[in-house]
């Protein structure tokens, strides 16, 4: 019976030896620190750029970073051969997009559609964790803007506080995996003036969107906005929720994105309740959106 | 009674072999850098789990991607994304061996070569490079500078930012070590 004690005893003390002398046992001592030590990061990525096609993401510039945004739309394609389906006629929007810190960042543009002027605010109020603990979903808060600057000879009235309107929109975005992302964005748009006493000042409106990762560097994107607030009764004129269809090429600083999308306007106040186009009846715009990151600041 | 007297002994003996002189960090330092005409690189990561065993001179380093912060954000958004693809393979690991004496009761700096296997992006490669060892006090500091190739970890570069990252990158390691039981 001692005997065999003795021997389990030096077996095990053996075994102990071997185990110790192996040179993995110095990395597996690593890993092992490394995740007792925990620690997680922000996931990044969740979309390439700051707009899915017209919709804007969660992301923004980080600290010191400028992002020019060229914005394109054509005309409806079924303006006929003669029109060269829709490309003859063109919208613009420029845009500029400034990284105050890594959380917040200030956006200025304008859009050659009724010659409308856009600024806006975006800050980052929860970030996506990497760890399964941490936050399942980033958080943005966006408010901004419009003003249309068009003359309008036969309404002078129309002064630039009936000009302005402002949208608001809560972004709630995650990254589902490294292919595919979504978003939801309970929206509220103010008009100071509106057309009739059918429309409304207040309008609220659901927009969702996602992308779906076709290879590393190029992805599919899709965004609906779904209006919830009755629309306003304009005579000859119907107006549809605004779909839209991207499809994102990245190559180094830039972001190519072709887009469809039956809204003609890429300002929020008018694109989500007043898009004319409707996808049934082809009066669908192709168009593009180009995003140029440039580094102001280094990064620290 | 004398059984058990040696069956103790002889366990002692033999934990007494395996005892080795282990020096540790969890902020060992690595960067890495690529100079081009069109643009230059850097990356740093200041949280470098490292371990030597001056006893059976092995050494180990295990880092995760993430942990690398780059001068312009983007493109450390794209280092993880699209180049090693950190969501896959999180981290990048060493494990080794270097000859060479370091006498740990000296104060001193000592040449080495250090050869072992580097994991990154999924493939491990043999790598042989010159290091430095210096002992101050009860410290070791390990030092290395080398270079990679990319290709090497088929970390693929579309053809047009070729031009935009050095054909081979330069990787500076500097890890202070304590001693740890």
């Amino acid at each position: 019976m001692q005997f065999r004690k003795f021997l389990l005893l030096s077996l095990v003390s053996f075994l102990f030896a071997t185990v110790n002398g192996q040179d993995s046992s110095l990395l597996k001592r690593l890993n092992d620190s490394m995740s007792n030590a925990g620690g997680s990061s922000y996931v990044s990525g969740t979309f390439k750029t700051t707009h899915i096609v017209n919709m804007q993401t969660v992301e923004s510039p980080a600290k010191g970073a400028l992002i020019f945004l060229i914005q394109h739309r054509f005309g409806q394609l079924n303006s006929g051969s003669y029109n060269f389906f829709g490309l003859d006629n063109a919208t613009l929007r420029l845009g500029l997009d400034y990284g105050i810190t890594d959380r917040f960042d200030v956006g200025i543009g304008r859009s050659s559609y009724l010659k409308t002027y856009d600024g806006y605010l975006k800050y980052k109020l929860l970030r996506q964790s990497d760890a399964s603990s941490g936050a399942p979903m980033s958080i943005s808060l966006l408010a901004g803007a419009n003003i249309y600057t068009v003359d309008l000879p036969f309404e002078t009235y129309i002064n630039g506080t009936y000009r302005t309107s402002y949208f608001s929109q809560l972004l709630i975005a995650r990254k589902f995996s490294s292919s595919f992302s979504f978003e939801v964005s309970p929206t509220w748009l103010h008009y100071n003036v509106v057309p009739n006493l059918t429309a409304k000042n207040d309008m609220f409106a659901v927009a969702v969107g996602g992308r779906m990762k076709i290879s590393k560097r190029m992805s599919i994107n899709a965004e609906y906005h779904l209006l919830a607030t009755k629309r306003a009764e304009i005579p000859n004129t119907p107006e549809y929720d605004s779909f839209s269809l991207g499809w994102d090429i990245e190559t180094g600083g830039h972001v190519f994105q072709l887009v469809f999308s039956n809204s003609q306007s890429m300002a929020e106040t008018q694109y989500i309740p007043h898009t004319t186009g409707s996808w049934g009846k082809g009066g669908i715009y192709f168009g593009f959106n180009i995003a140029r990151i440039f580094n102001l600041k280094k990064h620290s | 009674m004398k059984q058990i007297c040696l069956s103790l002994v002889l366990c002692a003996v033999s934990m007494l072999s395996v005892r080795a002189q282990l020096y540790q960090t969890r902020t060992a330092f690595i960067g890495f850098y690529s100079k081009t005409p069109l643009e230059d690189i850097k990356a740093e990561n200041n949280q470098v789990y490292a371990v030597i065993d001056t006893e059976k001179k092995n050494l180990a380093f295990s880092l995760l991607l993430k942990g690398f912060v780059f001068t312009k954000e983007l493109m450390q958004v794209h280092f993880n994304e699209n180049y090693v693809e950190s969501d896959k393979y999180p981290k990048a690991t060493f494990t080794g061996s270097y000859n060479g004496d370091v006498q740990t009761q000296h104060d001193g700096t000592y040449r080495v070569t250090v050869k072992g296997n580097l994991t990154l992006h999924h493939v491990t490669k043999e790598i042989e490079v010159p290091g430095t060892i210096e002992t101050a006090g009860s410290k070791l500091k390990v030092k290395a500078d080398f270079k990679l190739r990319p290709e090497d970890f088929e970390i693929s570069i579309p053809g047009i930012v070729r031009e935009k990252i050095d054909k081979e990158i330069t990787v500076h390691v500097t890890a202070e070590c304590n001693p740890s039981k």
